[in-house]
């Protein structure tokens, strides 16, 4: 079995968030990149599933020199080899669109994403993924199994969730629940030094998206105390004033 | 031209998000100077599919086939992308619910769309130029988007934009798409729904406790309250680790971000990753027996106290305010 994790390079997510240029850059000065939480887990269910010789995992991320220490922490965590696609990630078609480049000309049985990247929240790269292999996509999933040729994954549903079984090859985006993150150990931080770490050159697209700017939310008023004996006055404020019950 | 909307049904019902996302694409429609489609997949009764027209859809499509019965994410988008075709959409909005979120991004690459995932307000239409406001960095902030290709795709928020009653109708026409073998190669083998619960991420009020509640015994009041207001329960991220309460339920930046009228936190000191989850909420209420706790900067009402105190006089309050109405 051979598995593909779709990485991302990402601000920590006890990061303040802030930006330059007039609020169209994001301001990554002392801001620590971490390795995308959920792609974490997407990477933690691959070993798992192809621990013992069944099968081999590949990482790959679309980024600039800058993500190499991210990549070097996935090999760590037991990835077998690495890819880099040496460009700056525009947006998920643009990463999309390079990840399935490579999958076309390296078969994949399973490809696996985190359910969204931290940063931007889109959860489009799987989808997009799937619709340029011509294969099926589940975008969140909370399981994920594998019998022979196909997957049996949950999928996350409003208020509850759908069981589905795919055949190989397929794409799927992971949520918690699917696996516990593994923390590499001295000797797999040890041998990713030595690990293939393969950097190839991006394709040219037209993109279809810009990021003009960026706000924070609005900062909110001064809180409203009430006192702990008085749960009525509260109750009463709601309803009243802020008008929500 | 037209705005193509899918109308996304749980059990052949319609949500709210559902009226949400027709009254946004409706307003779009009016931005544009064009009608509004709508489609629906799925087993849903006529009364549901006409009621669409009173939230604008001029028009609605209805694909009902047993093929198409269950949600099918490759054949969905199939059928919603060959919708937009030969209704000459240029524009296709969802709900960025979770079956959304499967379905803007295959739809997109069809389409050779830019796709807005996380809308948050009606764009912005200056000539050529289209922006859409989104979240971002996990509900630190928003990013203001610029869709450059001829086609777009917008996922909008569920909770984000209010349901707009007109007084219309809509007319409803059957439609059948092409779909390809190789669309259904993933198979639906158990739905499970809850269908007693609010969900999470459609709900109005949300209540959630975190780990000031001590264990999973004592989410007893949490749930009563939580019934009596018609919310929907959450928790923080240690109570999720710690298996006290499902994954499902973790609001917060590597969870669920949630924007619903009222957010009450509980127990819940307020951690950036947790504030970051709930950003968008309109109210936010804690409660908490930590001054200092960090959850008071971002909320609007607060009660210093014991959790264990003040629920249970929230609980016999709430049924008060209940009897009097």
């Amino acid at each position: 079995m051979k598995i593909l994790v779709c990485i991302s390079n990402v601000p920590d997510t006890t990061t303040k968030i802030t930006f330059t240029d007039n609020n169209t850059q994001f301001n990554t000065n002392g801001v620590q990149f971490i390795l995308n939480p959920y792609d974490e887990i997407a990477l933690s269910r691959a070993i798992e599933l192809t621990e013992g010789g069944k099968g081999s995992v590949t990482v790959i991320n679309v980024g600039e020199a800058n993500t190499e220490a991210t990549i070097r922490k996935a090999l760590a965590i037991g990835a077998d080899d690495a890819v880099r696609v040496n460009a700056k990630p525009h947006d998920a078609w643009f990463v999309a669109y390079q990840i399935a480049q490579y999958a076309k000309q390296n078969a994949f049985d399973l490809i696996l994403t985190g359910r969204e990247s931290i940063d931007y929240n889109g959860s489009k790269v799987a989808g997009m993924l799937g619709e340029l292999l011509d294969t099926p996509s589940v975008s969140i999933i909370k399981k994920l199994d594998i019998d022979g040729d196909k997957g049996t994954v949950e999928r996350e549903i409003e208020g509850g969730k759908e069981v589905l079984t795919i055949p190989f090859p397929f794409v799927a985006g992971t949520a918690e629940g699917v696996a516990e993150p593994k923390i590499p150990n001295m000797r797999g931080i040890m041998s990713a030094r030595t690990k293939p770490l393969n950097v190839i050159e991006a394709a040219e697209i037209k993109n279809n998206s810009e990021i003009l700017s960026y706000e924070t939310p609005a900062p909110r008023g001064q809180v409203k105390l009430v006192a702990a004996t008085e749960a009525e006055k509260l109750i009463g404020l709601l309803h009243t004033e802020a008008k929500v019950i | 031209m037209s705005v193509l909307i899918y109308t996304e049904n749980a059990e052949g019902k319609f949500k709210k998000s559902t009226f949400e996302a027709v009254s946004y694409a409706r307003a779009i429609a009016d931005q544009t100077n064009t009608n509004l489609v709508a489609i629906s997949i799925g087993d849903v009764a006529n009364d549901q599919l006409s009621s669409l027209g009173k939230y604008g859809a001029d028009k609605v499509l209805n694909v009902s086939n047993a093929q198409l019965k269950n949600f099918v994410n490759q054949a969905y988008a199939s059928v919603i992308a060959s919708a937009a075709k030969k209704e000459g959409a240029g524009i296709v909005v969802l709900s960025n619910s979770f079956s959304g979120r499967g379905l803007a991004p295959r739809i997109g690459v069809k389409l050779e769309a830019g796709v807005a995932d996380g809308a948050v307000a009606l764009p912005e239409i200056a000539g050529d130029k289209f922006t859409v406001k989104k979240t971002a960095f996990s509900g630190k902030a928003f990013a203001t988007v610029q869709l450059t290709s001829a086609n777009k795709v917008i996922a909008l928020v569920p909770n984000s934009y209010k349901v707009v009653e007109k007084q219309a109708s809509g007319t409803i026409e059957a439609f059948s798409a092409e779909t390809k073998e190789s669309d259904f190669k993933a198979m639906v083998k158990e739905i499970v729904r809850s269908t007693d619960k609010v969900s999470l991420p459609d709900a109005e009020i949300v209540v959630s406790g975190g780990r000031g509640l001590k264990g999973p015994e004592n989410w007893g009041m949490i749930e009563e309250l939580a019934d009596l207001l018609g919310a929907a329960t959450a928790c923080s991220k240690p109570v999720s680790d710690a298996g006290w309460r499902p994954h499902s339920e973790h609001v917060g930046q590597t969870g669920i971000a949630v924007s619903p009228n009222l957010y009450i936190a509980i127990g819940i000191s307020g951690a950036i990753q947790h504030l970051a989850g709930i950003s968008s909420s309109k109210v936010i209420v804690a409660i908490n027996k930590d001054p200092e706790a960090p959850i008071f900067k971002v909320a609007d009402y607060g009660i210093v106290g014991d959790a264990f105190e003040v629920v249970p006089q929230l609980i016999a309050a709430v049924k008060e305010h209940k009897a009097s109405a």
